[in-house]
């Protein structure tokens, strides 16, 4: 394997973990506050046909990924309502949110089905960029993945040091102490919510705008889940998320990596990977009941009601 | 506060079985709402939809073609999802029945006898069974979150599928179609009606609902699923073996699922095609709550379940409407059901009102 091959399977596997990693955060975020939201691949599909329409429209990417993310906390918040509003069962009505963001995106967007559309450009860092190896992969990428490198380095601030974070902990863990303490239970789960609507909704706006710019029904392609699966697999730790992320974005390029090396695989089996990978990673990091149930936020999926 | 919630303390049966119908009324009422708005006449539209597929004969005996895999999907997922085992994976499990029958049909094109229709068929079963056992076993040997592992199988059996079909299933004389070759006459299901689609596929699900039906409320072992999903550590404690019931359940919803998919390979397809199946295994999840896991809830949820499938294609051929629209009824179907179920165990009161007075009536 040569070294022009290394660094671009590097620059791919950011490029590929980057939506992976943005949604794992943003999910993240609302698990340690107690909710877990399951209808990722329904935000996901809106916030890319929003995106894709929007910037398609006004000839604007910012607009496009503003658009997105908007998408992405409109659909986040009818869960929240449900869910916090009316204490509806979140494991259910995500599947809902899934069900529902899959046919409405496909529904809006069924117009706009191979529609070209000039996509997000990367923004190459001089001097930088020209590291070998890792030059390539760090600092000739496009703005949303340097902004989701500054959402990991935010979020790992968050949970550490902030206050606020402490509260979001606080919610998940013990929504009644936290309440009997004066903390805002309610508001803190929609805002949680809220922020994983919103990166749902990025990271969706991502996969139409700069990862494959075009619109294609259900072309999430089940990272919503794959995502779920790593916020456990990072036992709700925002560093390991991030490790999570790239060696899932790995997992995918792998028909790369066997093209450079020279085998010639079916590429329908290789799109199994990421899927089997995240199996093999569940059953690792689920084997010890304890160990799991330890990491997991308390609360989580458990419906909270003022004096119940 | 717009409202309050309030504790009924029990939960209202009757509130349980007017909430399918509530959330059916709501979903006509958006759905109206939405063709208005698209700037089609909304009671034509839900009309187009929603009568015009079974105003004839022929569209009824196409309603039980559609009715036949959604059913035996939903009928399954009843059992497991009695015993809390949330298995999201029906669609996964289907395509690999329908895969494995497959398999096992093309091999056989010129062999004939009775015995071939069966053998695919329980092949079929026993394709979508054993794929759901591996998601048992992940969760019973390893702890492996259930919702999280059917999904990944699904997305894994259609990988699997496609390649199938594009590799070791392709029909060879099939100008490189990813089609299987057709299958031999006596793999195929009996037509029911002449003229018609409608095979013996829906005449397995009618036979599955009673089965299921007997299973649940008359044999030990259902009563043994029904305590683990209200209560596991119950179940425990009164000695149920609760590893061997998510086994047993799962296997009965995958082998259902995996009869589903042998049907429709064996019936309206005739070959394996890399699209068996529309989403019948989510929707099935969508009828199996709206039917409120009860067989009886379940047969009715499914034809209606059907009739949206067959709505959308109409709407996409009077209306000029894409098909996704069937996606769009389902997930408002089950959002409003979600939402309407909290009216079983809360009372809705409006402080603003002034007065007491509560949301349903129902009591």
């Amino acid at each position: 394997m040569d070294m022009d091959l290394i660094t671009n399977i590097l620059y791919a596997m950011i490029r590929t973990g980057t939506p992976l990693l943005i949604i794992a955060l943003g999910e993240m975020v609302c698990e340690k506050s107690g909710v877990l939201n399951l209808g990722q691949e329904g935000m996901i599909l809106m916030g890319a046909v929003a995106g894709f329409i929007v910037t398609l429209l006004t000839g604007s990417l910012f607009f496009g990924f503003l658009m997105a993310m908007a998408a992405g906390v409109i659909m986040s918040q009818l869960f929240a309502m449900i869910t916090l509003g009316l204490n509806a069962n979140q494991v259910a009505t995500g599947l809902a949110l899934t069900i529902f963001g899959t046919g409405l995106s496909a529904f809006i967007g069924a117009d706009f089905v191979g529609q070209p559309i000039q996509g997000l450009d990367v923004i190459v860092i001089p001097l930088l960029s020209d590291i070998p190896v890792i030059g390539k992969m760090l600092f000739a990428q496009d703005a949303i993945v340097y902004l989701s490198f500054g959402l990991f380095t935010a979020l790992y601030w968050f949970f550490r040091s902030s206050r606020t974070g402490l509260i979001v902990k606080a919610v998940g863990e013990n929504p009644h102490a936290a309440n009997a303490i004066g903390l805002p239970v309610m508001r803190t789960r929609y805002l949680a919510v809220a922020f994983g609507g919103a990166m749902a909704g990025l990271a969706g706006g991502y996969l139409s705008l700069a990862y494959t710019p075009m619109w294609a029904e259900n072309m999430s392609a089940g990272r919503g889940w794959i995502a779920l699966a790593l916020v456990v697999f990072a036992s709700w730790r925002t560093e390991r998320v991030l490790l999570g992320a790239y060696l899932f974005g790995l997992a995918s390029i792998l028909h790369l990596v066997a093209q450079g090396l020279g085998f010639s695989v079916s590429p329908n089996l290789l799109a199994m990977l990421p899927y089997v990978a995240t199996v093999l990673v569940l059953v690792m990091m689920s084997r010890n009941q304890s160990r799991s149930k330890m990491f997991a936020p308390m609360s989580l999926g458990k419906p909270f009601h003022v004096g119940s | 506060m717009l409202f309050k919630l309030e504790p009924r303390g029990e939960h209202s049966k009757a509130m349980a079985y007017l909430s399918p119908l509530l959330a059916g009324i709501l979903t006509l009422i958006t759905g109206g709402i939405f063709f208005y708005l698209q700037g089609n006449d909304p009671l034509y539209a839900l009309k187009t939809m929603l009568y015009t597929p079974i105003s004839d004969v022929y569209g009824l005996t196409e309603l039980c073609v559609k009715t036949a895999p959604i059913l035996l999907c939903a009928i399954g997922l009843a059992v497991v999802f009695k015993a809390q085992v949330w298995n999201i994976g029906a669609e996964g499990q289907l395509l690999m029945g329908g895969l494995a029958a497959s398999a096992l049909a093309v091999n056989i094109i010129d062999i004939e006898g009775v015995w071939v229709l069966p053998m695919v068929m329980l092949v079929g079963m026993l394709g979508g069974g054993l794929w759901a056992l591996l998601a048992a076993w992940l969760k019973t040997h390893f702890n492996a979150n259930e919702i999280l592992t059917t999904i990944m199988l699904n997305y894994i059996a259609l990988n699997f599928l496609i390649y199938s079909v594009h590799g070791p299933l392709k029909d060879p004389h099939g100008y490189n179609f990813p089609e299987s070759a057709m299958f031999g006459d006596a793999a195929l299901l009996p037509i029911l009606v002449e003229g018609t689609r409608v095979h013996a596929g829906i005449l397995f699900a009618l036979f599955a609902v009673v089965v299921v039906w007997v299973l649940l409320s008359r044999s030990f072992i259902g009563f043994q699923i029904k305590v683990l999903g209200l209560d596991a550590s119950a179940a425990r404690f009164a000695g149920f073996k609760d590893k061997k019931l998510v086994w047993i359940t799962m296997l009965i919803s995958g082998a259902l699922a995996g009869l589903a998919g042998a049907g429709e390979v064996a019936g309206p397809l005739g070959q394996l095609v890399p699209q068996i199946s529309p989403g019948y295994g989510y929707a099935a999840i969508i009828v199996a709550f709206l039917g409120r896991l009860h067989p009886i809830g379940i047969l009715f949820a499914s034809l209606l379940m059907a009739l949206i499938y067959m709505g959308g294609e109409m709407a996409q051929i009077m209306l000029n409407m894409p098909l996704a629209i069937t996606g769009l009824f389902q997930g408002m179907l089950l959002f409003y059901l979600l939402a309407c179920d909290v009216l079983i165990g809360y009372k809705i009161k409006f402080p603003w009102l002034g007065t007491k007075a509560a949301a349903s009536s129902a009591e």
